[in-house]
């Protein structure tokens, strides 16, 4: 009876030393950490006080395409002269603003190159809204650093976050069978070269 | 929230009789789709032309000799395509909204039986890493996806172009292209006019009504593949020739 015993117990500790390994030492291990350039709070940007929404500054371009992460000239507008003290403030102005650098921002969204993703027809013509694939991320108070694949370099983002894969509540991840899912349930019938280039 | 689109059917209507041989398809075809340069010992049968201009000769003595070129690219077969079924990778598709014969680079393994069964041999091979003269990359087609080393590639009617056309719609609330909205870069660049494209499926458009014209024709035709690539000739010879035999692999391709 010991004996069966002490065998479960091997085979707990085992399961739980493999379900840590796969987990968590692996992605830790596979992903390595990037802090953003510059801090930055979407939430001070999309208060009530400025009232400015997603495509003020993420706008489509008018071709249709999407312009993507602002360029300089877009924080200028506001950002001149600095507005208050901080000292990511501070750094803004005078390490981008003035000079007219561009800020090297990491896109946490980055698809590989094959992938095409017209924003202009999921927004407008499917009328999703943005945080359906991207999440609350207009509601985060700091950048959090990206996770980068240390050998494809892809965006831990797009692979998901959660590896169990148990979550189902968006936006777990943007894999391609994550478009695959929402192409389905919307009865869009599609062919590879819909989506890719 | 399930989406009704029109079903179209590219395709392609090519003047034989206008055609003067001068290459300028193929010029135009590598640029827009980002076709790597190959090294000189590509030779004949490795070189990487998504179209490819073909000359045929009626074989007789002068006076009576005639020559007639034939831009070939893939066919985009519409019945039974051979390439699709033979696939072992699920690499290549027909777009079922419009008929365009895909060719993904990523899920190709290579093994080139798609290449075999093509009867038209529209399909090429990337027999070295994909490599651009200095100064070049930056002429690079952003909305085309390299092919690397190891993988087919052919014609899949400009895609990026299609893209492109289909952002341009929906900026303007519109699901769905305008004829004159999505054009192949063959079409545009031959001088002779001779390349038209267009929606088969479109009775009232140029490219149907070309098709289905008295001189028009097709390539291989008995093999039943049903070809969107039609061809327009006034010359008998020539319609028999490129209607029974297959093309010529060896020395007769005008590269």
């Amino acid at each position: 009876m010991t004996r069966r015993r002490t065998t479960i117990l091997f085979f707990i500790i085992g399961l739980v030393v493999a379900m840590l390994a796969g987990w968590i030492a692996v992605p830790a291990a596979l992903y390595e950490s990037i802090e953003q350039p510059l801090g930055f709070s979407h939430v001070v940007h999309t208060s009530d006080d400025t009232g400015m929404v997603c495509d003020d500054c993420h706008h489509l371009t008018s071709e249709g395409g999407f312009a993507g992460i602002p360029k300089i000239a877009v924080c200028e507008g506001c950002h001149a002269e600095a507005i208050g003290t901080s000292k990511d403030e501070l750094r803004l102005v005078e390490e981008y603003v003035k000079p007219g650098r561009e800020i090297p921002w990491l896109v946490y969204a980055r698809q590989p190159d094959n992938a095409f993703f017209p924003h202009v027809r999921h927004t407008r013509l499917a009328k999703i809204p943005c945080e359906q694939c991207h999440g609350d991320h207009g509601k985060t108070e700091t950048l959090r650093p990206l996770k980068r694949n240390r050998f494809t370099g892809y965006s831990r983002d797009i692979w998901g976050h959660d590896f169990s894969g148990i979550t189902t509540s968006p936006p777990n991840s943007m894999k391609m069978s994550d478009c695959v899912d929402c192409h389905r349930k919307r009865g869009v019938r599609d062919s590879c070269l819909a989506c890719h280039k | 929230m399930t989406k009704t689109t029109t079903q179209k059917r590219y395709g392609m209507v090519i003047d034989i009789d206008r055609c003067d041989g001068c290459g300028a398809c193929m010029v135009a075809c590598s640029l827009e789709n980002n076709v790597s340069v190959v090294p000189p010992e590509a030779g004949l049968h490795r070189g990487l032309t998504w179209i490819r201009v073909y000359s045929i000769t009626n074989e007789k003595e002068y006076p009576h000799s005639d020559t007639a070129y034939l831009p070939v690219s893939c066919q985009h077969c519409g019945n039974e395509t051979p390439c699709v079924g033979v696939c072992p990778q699920s690499a290549v598709d027909v777009d079922p909204k419009n008929g365009i014969v895909s060719q993904i680079p990523e899920r190709c393994m290579g093994c080139r039986y798609c290449m075999v069964a093509c009867p038209y041999h529209a399909r090429y091979f990337n027999w070295w890493d994909p490599v651009w003269p200095e100064g070049t990359e930056h002429l690079l087609n952003p909305g085309v996806t390299p092919r690397m080393r190891g993988v087919v590639e052919k014609c899949n009617f400009c895609h990026g172009r299609h893209h492109a056309a289909q952002e341009r719609a929906a900026s303007e609330g519109r699901s769905e292209i305008e004829p004159n909205e999505y054009q192949t870069a063959c079409a545009e660049a031959c001088p002779n006019g001779a390349i038209t494209f267009g929606d088969l499926a479109d009775k009232d458009s140029e490219v149907a009504k070309l098709a289905a014209g008295p001189e028009s024709f097709q390539l291989l035709k008995t093999l039943g593949t049903g070809p969107k690539v039609y061809y327009l000739t006034q010359r008998s010879w020539v319609r028999d020739m490129a209607a029974k035999t297959p093309l010529p692999l060896d020395g007769q391709s005008n590269d």
